[in-house]
């Protein structure tokens, strides 16, 4: 177990993606200390800013690492991490294990931007809420989500899951706009309401809406009502919900699952049917 | 000490510097020295016969190579396309980027590197003199912008003046005195250094969204045809003496069956070639070697258009290689961009240049397992080894749509060791890898072609009388990389060629140590290289022609020339035409 305590406010954007269980393992508070990162324009060592601190555990086969303090200016954490488990206590900036590929990111307050952006395998789990571009890829790229689950039991902000190609992605609060933008593949579970325009360009995947939603995009067209989606192995919701596929003006095979009963301003679409 | 006796110091620092180079493996084949140990004296920035030893600086080059530096004929790295580019990726920069450092700038990098950051990029690698094709004569103040912020090389830019209005009208007149002169005012006032033709007639064509599919198609609105507009600005560079032959991407690039396309340029100037001088370069040929009705059954054409060169004298070549990497395709050929937008679904940048040529981007991903790409790769490097005479066909990526200059040394070292060809033949598509044809060539080129290849061959084919040889009074451009051709086989170990080429032991430019061991040592700003073509009845603009340009462009006339204090450090070539 390492724990880092935040010895100061920061005031400056730092670039910190060495702290990851990969890179603490096997090392000594004091070695994990002389790791290096960027405070704004200057290089400091970890120690500078953390005051490290190793807990020696027996059974403990993976490094845990849990950080303390107001980390919203602290960005990359977890970048790129492949085990172990990061717990932090308080808010994270933003690109919170951007490209990871396995373990545990675990946020008891708020993340910033692009949290999980073009993760690959593993599971962050956000207390608070989520800043945009959950999970999307960096600006430009189209190399979206390609694994693994995120958690939000807050509120997650706009393009929630943009390019995503494959995992899950679980939102228990509200969600903004652009959820699932050009997604491919992969599920979208929303449990409270939905801005304007999820799944704009979408060509494959799964968006689930439980709560409400202002109205769908015109180029999806209804399919059906469903009494209840799968949303991942052994998690199940119950409807009924109306089914929608698109994005047409891509030739898209996304499906939208609407709530019914939260929506009923959208019963127009049944005489579609 | 005062800043002006320090720059007074500097001065005679620098004019008094003299270096000798000891020892070293030199390859120099306009000379025609190969693998000799010999030295090489350099005093003001230019090579001659001895140096003082005791005064000069000593570099001990005993088991390395030494080789002028790198020529480039044909790489995009600036112009408005280029910086386009550059915004359009964004997803390319955040992994590549380079921190400033007492003596280089910071930038970023991949497939699109900004503009210090090509510099020093090129510089690690050895290579000196680099030459930035299809420049859009409007925008050619942009690219003179960008190219005096290129450091630590010397460059050219070819102006695109294959679909440029005046030129077809002209031609469609048959008027090719008439043009050779607004040609040559043309590549004055642009700074140019040779004519640049893109998909001939098409470019105008896209401007009504169709392409022209042959040599024999009409230009909609100028009842002319590709061949006249490659036969006529042949006979204008022919009168106008330039150095470098007409530049030609070809019509169908792209296209499975555009082989015939190909030959049939390089027969279409066949009469116009003057005995064994070239007159016409095409351009990244790989990308015109493709035969086949479609996709699913695209092959190489390489064998066709390599036994056409070996039997004709009046072509050269660039390769035009792919290499399988993230990159950013972009060329004037509008609607070859369209296609492979289409192909990709990528994202793309459309652009018509006014009444001059139009543009395309779109970034691409060359993958091993996908049989169009493996084919395209087998292409080049079949160019490369069917084509017996290496003065024949150069070393590029056609950068950045092949693949980023970066990526040369793996190049070299595919074309000189089987072993390397069969390791990456090994990952490629299975069927890509039967119908390959490098199966079945054997030939491993050693240094002194591979010398030819990336720089000799191609500063002769640019006419460059100091660049690309080490002969007395050539400019002291030097690359020495650190590896033992009498103890090392190339052909077994190409590792150690291809870590030798990403990162030159010293390159030296103008006599001076720029990089050492992939560190730049000095940041210096390279000459712009541009011919002042001079004729005896300079074309003059007349008030008709005012008015054009008031009509049909947003620039007005006295806006449009670039003038010579334009550039950084301007480097004028005297041209003497024959009109």
């Amino acid at each position: 177990m390492i724990n880092l305590y935040a010895k100061r406010e920061f005031k400056y954007p730092i670039f910190a993606e060495c702290i990851t269980p990969d890179n603490f393992e096997g090392k000594s508070a004091e070695e994990i200390g002389e790791l290096k990162v960027w405070e704004g324009n200057k290089e400091k060592k970890l120690a500078e800013l953390f005051k490290v601190e190793k807990i020696k555990k027996e059974d403990e086969k993976e490094p845990v690492i849990a950080i303390y303090g107001d980390l919203s200016k602290i960005r990359m954490v977890g970048a790129k991490m492949t085990k172990g488990q990061i717990i932090i206590h308080g808010d994270v900036g933003m690109y919170l294990g951007q490209e990871m590929r396995g373990g545990k990111i675990a946020v008891r307050g708020d993340a910033a931007g692009w949290a999980g952006s073009m993760m690959k395998g593993g599971v962050i789990e956000i207390f608070g809420n989520a800043g945009s571009y959950l999970a999307a890829p960096y600006r430009g790229s189209m190399e979206g989500m390609r694994g693994g689950k995120i958690i939000v039991h807050g509120n997650a902000g706009n393009e929630a899951g943009a390019y995503m190609r494959k995992g899950t992605i679980k939102i228990y609060g509200n969600a903004g706009q652009f959820a699932g933008l050009r997604m491919r593949k992969g599920t979208i579970y929303i449990k409270g309401n939905c801005e304007e325009r999820a799944g704009a360009c979408m060509t494959g995947g799964k968006i689930v809406v439980g709560g409400v939603i202002e109205s769908v995009l015109p180029t999806f067209t209804i399919e059906g009502l469903k009494k209840k989606v799968k949303i991942e192995e052994g998690e199940v919701v119950e409807g009924p919900f109306y089914l929608f596929s698109g994005d047409i003006t891509e030739n898209g095979d996304g499906k939208l699952y609407i709530s019914k009963n939260r929506n009923p301003h959208l019963n127009f679409y049944e005489k579609f049917l | 000490m005062k800043l002006e006796e320090l720059k007074e110091k500097r001065l005679v620092e620098a004019i008094n510097m003299e270096l000798l180079i000891k020892n070293g493996f030199v390859y120099d084949p306009i000379n025609e020295i190969n693998c000799e140990k010999m030295d090489i004296a350099v005093r003001d920035g230019k090579i001659v016969e001895s140096v003082n030893e005791r005064k000069a600086k000593i570099i001990d080059a005993s088991g390395m190579i030494v080789m002028p530096g790198g020529v480039d004929i044909h790489c995009h790295i600036a112009g408005s396309e280029v910086n386009t580019g550059r915004l359009l990726r964004p997803e390319d920069h955040f992994r590549d980027f380079e921190r400033k450092t007492a003596i280089t700038r910071s930038g970023v990098g991949y497939s699109i590197p900004s503009t210090f950051t090509t510099g020093y990029r090129y510089a690690r690698m050895g290579y000196t003199c680099i030459m930035n094709p299809s420049m859009p004569p409007l925008e050619a103040k942009h690219t003179h912008e960008e190219l005096s912020d290129t450091p630590m090389v010397d460059k050219a830019t070819y102006p695109l003046l294959g679909d440029w209005w005046f030129v077809l009208e002209y031609l469609k007149e048959n008027q090719i005195e008439e043009c050779a002169k607004h040609v040559a005012w043309m590549i004055s006032s642009t700074k140019g250094y040779a004519i640049k033709i893109v998909n001939p007639g098409g470019l105008e064509a896209w401007g009504f969204g169709r392409n022209v599919r042959s040599l024999d198609d009409q230009v909609p609105y100028f009842n002319i045809t590709p061949r006249d507009i490659l036969r006529g600005l042949c006979k204008v560079n022919k009168l106008l003496n330039l150095p470098h032959t007409i530049h030609v991407h070809t019509n169908n690039l792209g296209i499975p069956g555009n082989y015939a396309t190909t030959l049939e340029t390089m027969k279409c100037v066949e009469d116009l070639a003057q005995e064994g001088k070239p007159a016409i370069h095409i351009t990244h040929c790989q990308f015109s070697a493709f035969k086949g009705e479609d996709w699913k059954t695209m092959e190489s054409g390489a064998a066709e258009i390599a036994k056409y060169v070996n039997a004709h004298e009046h072509v050269t070549l660039d390769m035009g290689q792919v290499v399988f990497t993230d990159t950013t395709t972009m060329t004037a050929d509008g609607p070859f961009q369209y296609t492979l937008y289409e192909l990709s679904g990528n994202k793309w940048v459309n652009h018509d240049v006014e009444t001059e040529t139009s543009a395309g981007i779109v970034p691409f991903h060359y993958r091993r397992k996908s049989y169009v790409h493996a084919i395209q790769w087998s292409i080049g490097l079949e160019l490369a080894l069917l084509i017996k005479d290496p003065w024949k066909i150069y070393l590029t990526t056609d950068h950045p749509n092949g693949a980023p200059f970066t990526t040369y040394p793996r190049i070299i070292a595919w074309l000189m060791s089987r072993k390397a060809r069969e390791e990456t033949l090994k990952k490629i598509n299975k069927r890509a890898r039967r119908k390959s044809l490098l199966t079945t060539i054997e030939r491993e080129l050693d240094f002194y072609e591979i010398a030819i290849m990336t720089r000799a061959g191609q500063a002769r084919a640019l006419r460059l009388k100091n660049k690309g040889h080490l002969g007395i009074g050539a400019d002291a451009d030097i690359a020495i990389y650190k590896f033992n051709p009498e103890q090392v086989d190339p052909s077994k170990n190409y590792n150690i060629v291809r870590r030798a080429f990403e990162n030159a032991a010293y390159t030296i430019k103008n006599g001076d140590i720029v990089a050492k061991d992939g560190e730049i040592t000095k940041h210096i700003m390279g000459k712009t290289i541009w011919l002042d073509v001079q004729v005896s009845d300079p074309w003059k603009i007349t008030e008709e022609m005012k008015a054009k340009f008031r009509e049909y462009w947003t620039v007005e006339y006295e806006n449009y020339p670039v003038s010579e204090h334009y550039l950084a450090i301007s480097n004028p070539i005297t041209i003497k035409a024959e009109v």
